[in-house]
């Protein structure tokens, strides 16, 4: 039983819980999503952003063309029975899109999961040995940080094949020495904290404090950077696959829908301006949530109140 | 600042030099131009032609024994051999390369120039309805896929032309093919229409990141104590503006912008693409596809060494922006 009951209980009058001053305990999750929810652009890219997620890995399921058989309707203008019209050899365009930003949006995720991971673990561990380890790791990243993105996934992919995981791989592969850089100056300032003190006086070991201590507490920037990778990915993967050089046909990204319709943009324009229309939804949304994730997890950068 | 240079330059060297080795066992083992050279043709040639033509491109040698002939070659100026009979890699190299510096050296300063005026004024009228409509541009250019936009502007360049009946905005090429060069001024015209379409698709792809760039430096030296006390001391807004706190905002910008063009020297290659500019990105596209090792690795030094050589740019530039930095 509370004070506040006991005291009503005891019939002496309390103020209202709401009358009084209180202040509520919340922990620091729940202060960056209440941060979160208030950023009203970052609000509605997200709900926009998971909508175009969810049609993308379900609609498939229930639309009654798939993005790889022909209908008998070629270069049909967008009507009720295809509502994003069809293309010169008859593929249902509503179905390609589809399957077009499901494929875009696996290589954009697994992106942006495979090199935070990769970088994350590696800035850690560099940044919490210091010194030499430190030296030799972040070496290795500078390295891997000049080799250019564009000429090493060029040639790969002329031999990979165009499966979209290894374009994802590969992309992943050059992209998580950024993510390394970024998480090591976080876990460079982290580590002379006291509560990493604490924690090894209670004899933690060093992979406790890394990975229970110090890469939480970078969960900040290391969650910005990975929505960003995220837009960056689709229109790395999508420049790709208008080059010729990512998602092969018959399977089908944004990018290559996009390089396909380039010749009809007069004739048959809703093949070029619908796939066009969903990489900038997807890369303009994830900006917009990357910007309130800065915003909620940076209090000193927040907006003035309004 | 000399010795500082110099051993930037020196500094350079062994990471350029990891570089190119890695791409080159990367691209030697991506594919077999040999094999390539024995199948794609008729009729298919003799299995002597085909030695020669291994040994020509030295694919007969060991990686390490190819890579170490390839550098020792590069400090003499031959390049190496292409698949491609005929083809001159150095002479090749740097004509590309001043194709894609004409592209792009426009293109980049319009974006500066922009970028820089907008970003100020996005950030001295901070939450102005023009600072949103500013915000909201550069988002959404930053979003827009390059290819796309490039399109659409070659598209729209097409139909002006149709509806103005001439020819001005060149959509193909950096020049006209059979353009009758009886002055100076028809070549000059004709190379401008073909740079203004490719210009503006490059132009405005930096100029979003940069204004964001502009706008958040300009931000934060707005607010900070000394631009405060140049007000009070009663200078005038539009000095304090310029002399006091733009010159502080342009440092972060240098490294961008540094960093930003280097990159697209290496070649515009979507841009190239799409308007059929032969330059450095279609080099790089053309020598991928055909597995052309000495071509890429001509490729890969000369973007390389004009990566290092801007990022040592911005350093020294940042001596001369700002008086705290000394190198010695």
């Amino acid at each position: 039983m509370t004070d506040t009951e006991a005291a009503g209980a005891a019939g002496i009058e309390v103020p209202r819980a709401d009358q009084e001053f209180s202040v509520k305990q919340r922990t620091q999750t729940q202060l960056i999503l209440r941060r979160f929810v208030r950023h009203r652009a970052a609000m509605i890219s997200l709900v926009v952003f998971l909508l175009i997620v969810l049609w993308a890995f379900i609609g498939p399921h229930l639309w009654h063309y798939s993005y790889g058989k022909f209908t008998p309707d070629n270069s049909q203008a967008p009507s009720w029975k295809h509502p994003f019209g069809t293309n010169a050899s008859g593929y249902d365009a509503y179905a390609q899109v589809m399957r077009g930003t499901q494929t875009s949006l696996k290589i954009a995720i697994l992106i942006a999961l495979g090199s935070t991971l990769v970088g994350a673990v590696w800035g850690a561990i560099a940044g919490f040995y210091r010194g030499i380890v430190d030296a030799i790791m972040m070496r290795i990243a500078d390295l891997v940080l000049t080799l250019p993105l564009l000429a090493i996934a060029l040639v790969i992919s002329s031999r990979s094949g165009g499966s979209w995981y290894w374009i994802a791989v590969v992309i992943a592969g050059l992209t998580w020495a950024y993510v390394s850089r970024v998480v090591r100056s976080t876990v460079l300032s982290l580590r002379e904290k006291e509560f990493v003190e604490a924690a090894r006086a209670l004899g933690a070991s060093d992979a406790r404090i890394i990975f229970r201590h110090l890469l939480p507490n970078a969960l900040g920037p290391i969650i910005v950077n990975a929505t960003i990778l995220v837009a960056t990915g689709i229109l790395t993967e999508t420049a790709l696959s208008f080059l010729s050089f990512g998602v092969q046909p018959p399977d089908t990204s944004l990018g290559l829908l996009v390089a396909q319709a380039q010749t009809a943009v007069d004739t048959r324009p809703w093949l070029f301006y619908i796939p066009g229309a969903f990489i900038i939804a997807i890369a303009l949304t994830i900006n917009f949530i990357g910007d309130g994730l800065r915003d909620a997890f940076d209090p000193r950068q927040q907006r003035v109140r309004q | 600042m000399l010795a500082y240079t110099v051993r930037r330059i020196l500094v350079s060297i062994p990471v350029l030099i990891a570089s190119t080795f890695i791409v080159f066992l990367v691209v030697v083992n991506s594919g077999d131009p040999v094999a390539n050279f024995a199948t794609s043709r008729q009729p298919a040639p003799s299995k002597a032609a085909v030695a020669a033509f291994a040994r020509h491109i030295h694919a007969d040698q060991p990686a390490v024994e190819r890579y170490w002939n390839w550098i020792t070659g590069v400090l003499h100026g031959d390049f190496g051999p292409s698949v491609q009979s005929n083809l001159d890699i150095g002479h090749d190299l740097f004509t590309r390369f001043r194709v894609t510096v004409t592209l792009v050296a426009a293109a980049m300063l319009i974006a500066l120039v922009l970028a820089v005026i907008f970003g100020v004024f996005s950030a001295i009228r901070q939450y102005s309805a023009a600072d949103y409509s500013i915000t909201f541009v550069g988002f959404l250019f930053l979003a827009m896929p390059v290819f796309w936009f490039a399109v659409l502007l070659k598209q729209a360049g097409i139909w002006l032309n149709e509806q103005t009946g001439s020819t001005f905005l060149g959509t193909i090429g950096e020049k006209s093919p059979y353009l009758e060069v009886d002055t100076w001024w028809n070549e000059f015209t004709d190379h401008m229409g073909h740079l203004i379409l490719p210009t503006i698709t490059l132009a405005l792809v930096s100029f979003a990141s940069w204004t964001r760039y502009t706008r958040a430096a300009m931000l934060e030296v707005l607010g900070s104590d000394y631009v405060r006390l140049a007000r009070a001391k009663g200078i005038r807004r539009g000095r304090v503006m310029t002399r006091h706190a733009l010159r502080t905002a342009l440092i972060p910008l240098t490294t961008v912008t540094a960093l930003d063009i280097a990159s697209i020297l290496g070649g515009a290659v979507v841009t190239e693409t799409i308007f059929q500019w032969h330059g450095m990105g279609e080099m790089l596209v053309t020598a991928a596809t055909t597995i052309d090792v000495y071509r890429l690795m001509a490729w890969l030094l000369l973007s390389a060494v004009v990566v290092i050589a801007f990022n040592l740019i911005a350093d020294l530039l940042y001596a001369v922006l700002d008086p705290r930095i000394r190198y010695d």
